[in-house]
């Protein structure tokens, strides 16, 4: 499953994020701020218009995420 | 050990949102300088303070970043300087790390990529207080011995709030810091340091959570945004009508004495009608402008900008802009300068060209003083409904015109220039912080500063010129006209009312809008020093007001609103372009579709307007 799938106030856990090309440097820095294997993350909210961006809460820290920017990520569920 | 360190130079580094410009401004106060790296317009911000030993240091508040891994010109810097291989800046001799306590898991990450840098570091955890607040307990003597560099608290919004990190650089040895191997992961070892020194009861605050349930809600959300601007501009021209009237009294008190004193002479003329008149019409507009960036400071330090960020970030990019240009275009609002220059937190090059291109478009302050004085000469105070005034639905009109042509500029440009490339958002939204008076203070006092700067020197400039240009030369025994028409700038109004004849403007505004190509408020001391010196206006700027609307129809009026939408009269503007932008060619498309623009905007305002009054 991918971020972008994820419902809104779902939780789940970073597994990977996968370059879309060679050299990423969205992946890169997605990496960087924290989305990297067994992080929990929770989709907060839409934007009003589309449903994008998506807000994605990681950690602490809240982050505004395109679609295309969140496929990068990819989560599995948690169970609870 | 009794190598005590002398480091004269610190470095401030961290993410963006952790508190470090607010802890310089604690450390500094008023003493810092603000200008540019060579050869580029991030900002450098320097300052010094001293330490309870009486030590003077000085301190560079380096831009935030993420990473070292640098995706933007600001965290390139960052990187470069703290490695000493920026040109032109000495490598620090101690980087104070600066990491919002409250927010350990991402700032801690970049905490142990300056480590690798090997210069001495000491990390701040600010905003300590409110990570006790929210039961985030940190064992500072655990970290430290985890991290093997000295850690120290602040609160960068309380007085005092430095006083650990002070003893602290004067009390340390300078070592450079211990680092984990290159191919170490960085983000194991956080959660290591996190799981050995820190425990954290609840996750997030509650009050972010609750306040973005609100605040980012598609209806609501939008609902405020459009709340706030309007109060924002409503604000504008409300409240700062009583100080704009306290300083053309001065002014014009001014203005009297010194006429009173000097006998009649051509001293005095340029004395009171040039400079006094000219510079006192422009800095009436000093408490606009204040107010302004008020809000927009406020806006920032609150959190709540990337919120809208966030809100607009669709509908921006449908008219090929990004979420992240909101922040540049507000400020535009304010001015393109610092507007332009904000455009640097756009990764996305076209992304940024777009943004650079059409904040000339927003309604900057500098345009305040000419739509208020045409407003006011030709619009009635007339309230319409019970909430607002017919004057202010004008202004609102006005700056809607600039951000509906911004956004179809910016359309036009992304379907004549389509890349492939991705274009990205990644934006961090910061916990909602109550803004701190000094930093407010401190950042209005630098705005306040460039404007009062450039009353005294670009327009103060300007305004001599004109009255030289006005005054000179001086008509000959029985020249029966008015005697600024045998002046040079009257010859050049005369010449140029033929161009701009078919959108209706006289030869006094012809030659108020050559020294206002300097700067747009120019146009307004240089219509008071045409007219103070024209036989019809006997006195000062105060009295431009009825002259223009005894001497305008309400069609000029509108067409020069209409030409001020958009008509890039600011030198100031074109020379950020070229510096952001290092290219004339950019300049010249942004001048020439801006002039086109304005010219058949006006054109059509003056038509239009002629026919149904």
């Amino acid at each position: 499953m991918r971020l972008s799938d994820l419902k809104k106030g779902a939780m789940a856990t970073v597994t990977t994020v996968d370059n879309v090309t060679q050299q990423d440097p969205i992946a890169d820095r997605l990496r960087d701020l924290g989305f990297v294997r067994g992080e929990p993350v929770r989709l907060i909210s839409h934007g009003p218009i589309g449903g994008d961006p998506l807000l994605v809460q990681i950690g602490f820290t809240r982050f505004a995420l395109r679609r295309s920017e969140a496929a990068r990520v990819a989560i599995a569920a948690v169970e609870d | 050990m009794s190598a005590i360190l002398n480091p004269s130079r610190i470095a401030l580094v961290g993410n963006p949102n952790c508190g470090k410009t607010a802890l310089f401004n604690l450390l500094t106060g008023s003493r810092q300088k603000v200008a540019n790296y060579a050869g580029v317009t991030v900002e450098r911000k320097e300052g010094q303070f001293s330490t309870p030993s009486g030590r003077v240091l000085r301190v560079l508040d380096l831009p935030g970043a993420y990473s070292l891994l640098a995706t933007s010109p600001d965290e390139a810097i960052t990187r470069d300087v703290c490695m000493g291989r920026y040109p032109g800046e000495a490598r620090p001799d101690l980087i104070v790390c600066v990491a919002d306590a409250t927010n350990l898991r991402l700032h801690l990450r970049f905490v142990l990529e300056v480590q690798r840098m090997q210069v001495p570091m000491v990390l701040a955890l600010n905003m300590s207080d409110a990570a006790g607040r929210r039961g985030i307990h940190i064992d500072k003597a655990k970290l430290e011995q985890a991290l093997g560099i000295p850690v120290v608290e602040t609160i960068a919004i309380k007085r005092g709030g430095a006083r650990a990190l002070l003893d602290k650089l004067d009390s340390m040895t300078l070592a450079p810091p211990a680092s984990l191997p290159a191919e170490a992961d960085l983000h194991a070892e956080v959660n290591r340091l996190l799981s050995v020194a820190v425990t954290m009861p609840s996750r997030t605050a509650e009050i972010d959570e609750v306040l973005d349930r609100w605040v980012l809600h598609p209806v609501l959300g939008l609902a405020i945004l459009t709340a706030v601007l309007f109060l924002m501009f409503q604000a504008v021209f409300s409240w700062a009508q009583p100080l704009m009237d306290g300083i053309a009294v001065l002014v014009q008190w001014l203005g009297n004495a010194v006429a009173a004193m000097l006998p009649v002479s051509p001293l005095r003329s340029l004395l009171v009608d040039g400079i006094i008149a000219g510079t006192g019409s422009v800095l009436v507009f000093l408490p606009q402008i204040l107010i302004l960036f008020l809000f927009i400071l406020t806006l920032e330090e609150s959190g709540y900008l990337p919120r809208a960020a966030f809100l607009l970030d669709r509908l921006m990019v449908g008219v090929g802009l990004t979420g992240r240009s909101f922040i540049p275009l507000l400020s535009s609002f304010a001015c393109a300068v610092p507007g332009i220059m904000a455009t640097r937190t756009i990764q996305d090059p076209r992304d940024r060209l777009a943004t650079i291109l059409v904040a000339p478009l927003m309604t900057c302050s500098a345009r305040l003083p000419v739509y208020t004085l045409l407003i006011g000469a030709f619009i009635p105070r007339r309230s319409v409904g019970y909430l607002f005034n017919l004057q202010g639905l004008v202004l609102f009109v006005l700056y809607i015109a600039g951000i509906v042509s911004a956004l179809a500029v910016a359309y036009i440009m992304k379907r004549i220039k389509r890349t492939k490339v991705e274009h990205s958002l990644l934006l961090e939204l910061p916990s909602y912080r109550m803004p701190h008076v000094r930093d407010i203070a401190i950042g209005l006092w630098e705005r306040g500063n460039i404007f009062v700067r450039r009353v005294g020197t670009v327009i103060l400039t300007m305004t001599v010129l004109l009255w030289c240009l006005s005054s000179f030369p001086t008509p000959p025994a029985g020249w029966a006209e008015p005697a600024i028409n045998y002046s040079l700038a009257g010859r050049i109004g005369h010449a140029m009312q033929y161009v701009f004849a078919p959108i209706g403007f006289n030869w006094q505004i012809c030659i108020a809008l050559i020294p206002g190509l300097a700067a747009r408020e120019v146009a307004v001391s240089s219509l008071a020093t045409v007219y103070a010196l024209s036989p019809h206006g006997d006195s000062t700027a105060s009295q431009l007001a009825p002259i223009i609307s005894a001497q305008w129809s309400l069609a000029v009026a509108l067409s020069m609103l209409a030409w001020y939408v958009f008509a890039p009269q600011c030198v100031s503007t074109f020379a950020v372009i070229r510096r952001e932008t290092n290219s004339w060619r950019v300049v010249g498309v942004a001048a020439a579709y801006l002039f086109a623009l304005a010219y058949l905007a006006s054109f059509v305002t003056y038509q239009l307007a002629r026919m149904w009054t």
